[in-house]
């Protein structure tokens, strides 16, 4: 079984032979999936990828440090545009300009996580709402960012181009590549954070956070932190959402775009990086290929189309999406408030203990 | 010019109370933070505007009809969607009424698309009265005047003197106190959430009067109201209607001199007043206990 036998297995990053098969598996799966995906479906991809990630960073956030935060589209849309604009404006190349608007959207997550030391519950989360309302109606008026209207995202080019480097990434199989990578690191930097210190205090601080304060886990420096960190994770997810759509406007970040991350680590699994990716998989998945042309589904596209025309407007099929949406989230606290984590665990057990 | 300054503020303000005081009563007795509170308020107006484009009723048989569907929606929500959850944390709980507002929204595309439609209120913000001299108050703000107030007096009166509004009281203190007292916690819920959806429906169908009616036009409103309870403490119903005022107020002036920046004002005051007083204006500060 599970069993921890001393300090050293605890923090390995693969906890067995088998954890390292299967990942070193996915990992060739997911390195040469060009190959046998046609183009639209890379681009699907490329947003799951980017998905994961915020994921994964808004997971250290509410899984493992107990905050809500309904204002993760803020911290995405600063790293977009941030990154964007840097490289626009100043020309800094890509990975300094994307570590920046990481930082400026870890910066801000500081300065919202300090509010945070004395809310918690309902009234953080309307803080957070808050804020992230207001990041949406200042890159709406001010001129620099494009206003109303949005921004082009330049040219992906990971090379220094004023050096004579220059690496044009111009299609989206070479983003892939990109995103992928940033995916991977930024995944197992998070997996690897939850077993250090920094790790325990935020899960000391979930469990209670006065036990972990007398403890000795400064609640200043770790709630603020996690904050930051989760922000970070945001930031760098928004700069790469901005290339792989392309043309983004200040609507594209809205207060459904944070339901929808919450609905994703909610649905993966709270606390749990595994869980987290899952979740962004299945919903990303869900909102941006099932769901978005449900009237051409097999069987239940026809079925619906000729239930909207009774009884409802086949204009507003598109809606459904948003039903769907609903009952999922709803399902998942009533009937499985681990998230696909707990069904994944069920699993496990239940195959490792088969005979009884 | 200052004085229709205050009394639209107030008006507007008074209506983000009303909302706020549904959004207080449903976490004064339960604990939950309902943010579906303003799609609940949006699909039972979308019903009244529905009895009256398509059935023709008069207005009054509509709004009674559509607070009996107010009633029995939020019931519907506490039965179906909060009472199978078992000992839901703080954000499953968020997550359960994040869930019903999606749903609600959703339905309401689906049945009534996404254009925007007039919504015929009796009470018009372009009639205008002069009551006093000096005074000028549209039919409206006087509305939501006299709404707000007999709200407040009945709500006072009801959790003074009547059994179930004692037992709701009850029940915010000590639910298993109160189960042992003999009240049935359950229904008391499913009573909260009949009542809180009344009251916001009547707030959403003010709303609506003032803007358009589409599914997504009591998104502002909502998180507007919410904010104002918040503001005021969220366990203290004057003081919900209080913070409704003060927000009103607050946006309408900063609205007239800055006008760019109204629809964040809102928020940037709450969370600054929320890093001074946690609890809110009104309400009194808990220290939790180890």
């Amino acid at each position: 079984m599970d069993m921890k036998r001393d300090y050293y297995e605890d923090i390995e990053i693969f906890s067995s032979g088998t954890v390292l098969f299967w990942s070193i598996a996915l990992f060739a799966v997911l390195f040469t999936l060009p190959l046998y995906m046609p183009s639209y479906n890379i681009y699907l991809f490329n947003i799951i990828l980017v998905h994961v990630i915020l994921a994964v960073g808004l997971n250290i956030l509410v899984g493992y440090t107990g905050q809500i935060s309904l204002g993760h589209a803020g911290f995405f849309a600063i790293g977009a545009y941030g990154t964007s604009l840097l490289m626009m404006h100043l020309g800094i190349p890509f990975f300094a300009a994307i570590i920046a608007a990481g930082l400026i959207a870890a910066l801000s997550g500081f300065i919202i996580g300090l509010p945070a030391l004395r809310l918690e519950g309902p009234y953080l989360a309307i803080a957070t709402l808050g804020f992230g309302l207001t990041i949406m109606h200042i890159i709406g008026r001010w001129e620099i960012f494009g206003g109303r209207m949005g921004i082009q995202a330049p040219p992906l080019d990971i090379g220094i181009p004023q050096w004579g480097w220059s690496v044009p990434l111009d299609s989206d199989v070479k983003m892939y590549y990109l995103i992928l990578v940033i995916a991977i690191v930024m995944v197992i930097g998070a997996r690897n954070m939850m077993k250090t210190r920094i790790g325990r205090a935020f899960v000391a601080i979930r469990d209670d956070d006065i036990a972990a304060e007398v403890m000795g886990v400064n609640l200043l420096t770790f709630k603020t932190l996690s904050f930051a960190v989760s922000a970070f994770y945001a930031g760098v997810a928004g700069g790469l959402f901005g290339f792989v759509l392309g043309f983004f406007d200040p609507f594209t970040f809205n207060l459904i775009l944070s339901i929808i991350f919450l609905v994703m680590i909610v649905v993966g699994g709270l606390g749990s990086v595994l869980g987290a990716v899952m979740g962004a998989t299945l919903i990303t998945y869900l909102q941006y290929d099932l769901l978005k042309n449900v009237d051409e589904m097999p069987y239940l596209g026809d079925a619906l189309v000729w239930i909207s025309r009774k009884y409802f407007t086949v204009i507003g099929l598109e809606n459904f999406n948003s039903i769907m949406l609903g009952i999922i989230m709803l399902g998942i606290v009533i009937f499985e408030p681990l998230g696909m984590f707990g069904i994944w665990i069920r699993i496990k057990k239940y195959w490792k203990t088969w005979p009884f | 010019m200052i004085e229709q300054l205050i009394i639209e503020g107030l008006a507007i303000g008074a209506c983000y109370g009303l909302f706020g005081v549904a959004v207080a009563i449903i976490y004064k007795t339960s604990d939950v933070v309902n943010f579906g509170q303003g799609e609940m308020g949006m699909i039972s107006t979308f019903v009244a505007y529905h009895i009256l484009a398509q059935y023709g009723l008069p207005f009054w048989l509509a709004f009674v009809l559509t607070m009996v569907f107010a009633v029995l929606l939020g019931v519907f929500i506490e039965f179906f969607f909060l009472r199978p959850a078992k000992d839901p944390t703080v954000l499953g709980l968020i997550i359960i009424t994040l869930g019903a507002e999606m749903l609600l929204m959703g339905l309401a595309g689906w049945k009534w698309g996404a254009e925007q439609k007039d919504f015929i209120f009796p009470l018009s913000v372009q009639k205008v009265h002069e009551p006093i001299p000096g005074l000028v108050l549209n039919e409206w703000s006087m509305g939501v005047f006299a709404l707000t107030a007999l709200i407040m007096v009945l709500l006072f009166l009801f959790f003074r003197y009547s059994n179930l509004g004692i037992a709701m009281r009850a029940t915010q203190q000590n639910q298993n106190a109160a189960k042992i007292m003999g009240i049935k916690v359950e229904r008391v819920f499913s009573f909260t959430w009949g009542l809180s959806s009344f009251i916001g429906a009547m707030a959403a169908m003010f709303f609506a009067a003032r803007s358009v009616l589409d599914p997504n036009f009591m998104m502002e409103p909502f998180m507007r109201a919410f904010a104002a309870a918040v503001l005021g403490g969220l366990t203290s119903i004057p003081g919900v209607v209080m913070g409704g005022l003060i927000l009103g107020l607050i946006e309408n002036f900063f609205g007239y001199v800055w006008p760019v920046w109204k629809p964040i004002v809102a928020f940037v005051v709450i969370i600054i007043i929320l890093t001074i007083r946690p609890s809110g204006l009104f309400a009194k500060h808990y220290v939790k206990k180890v």
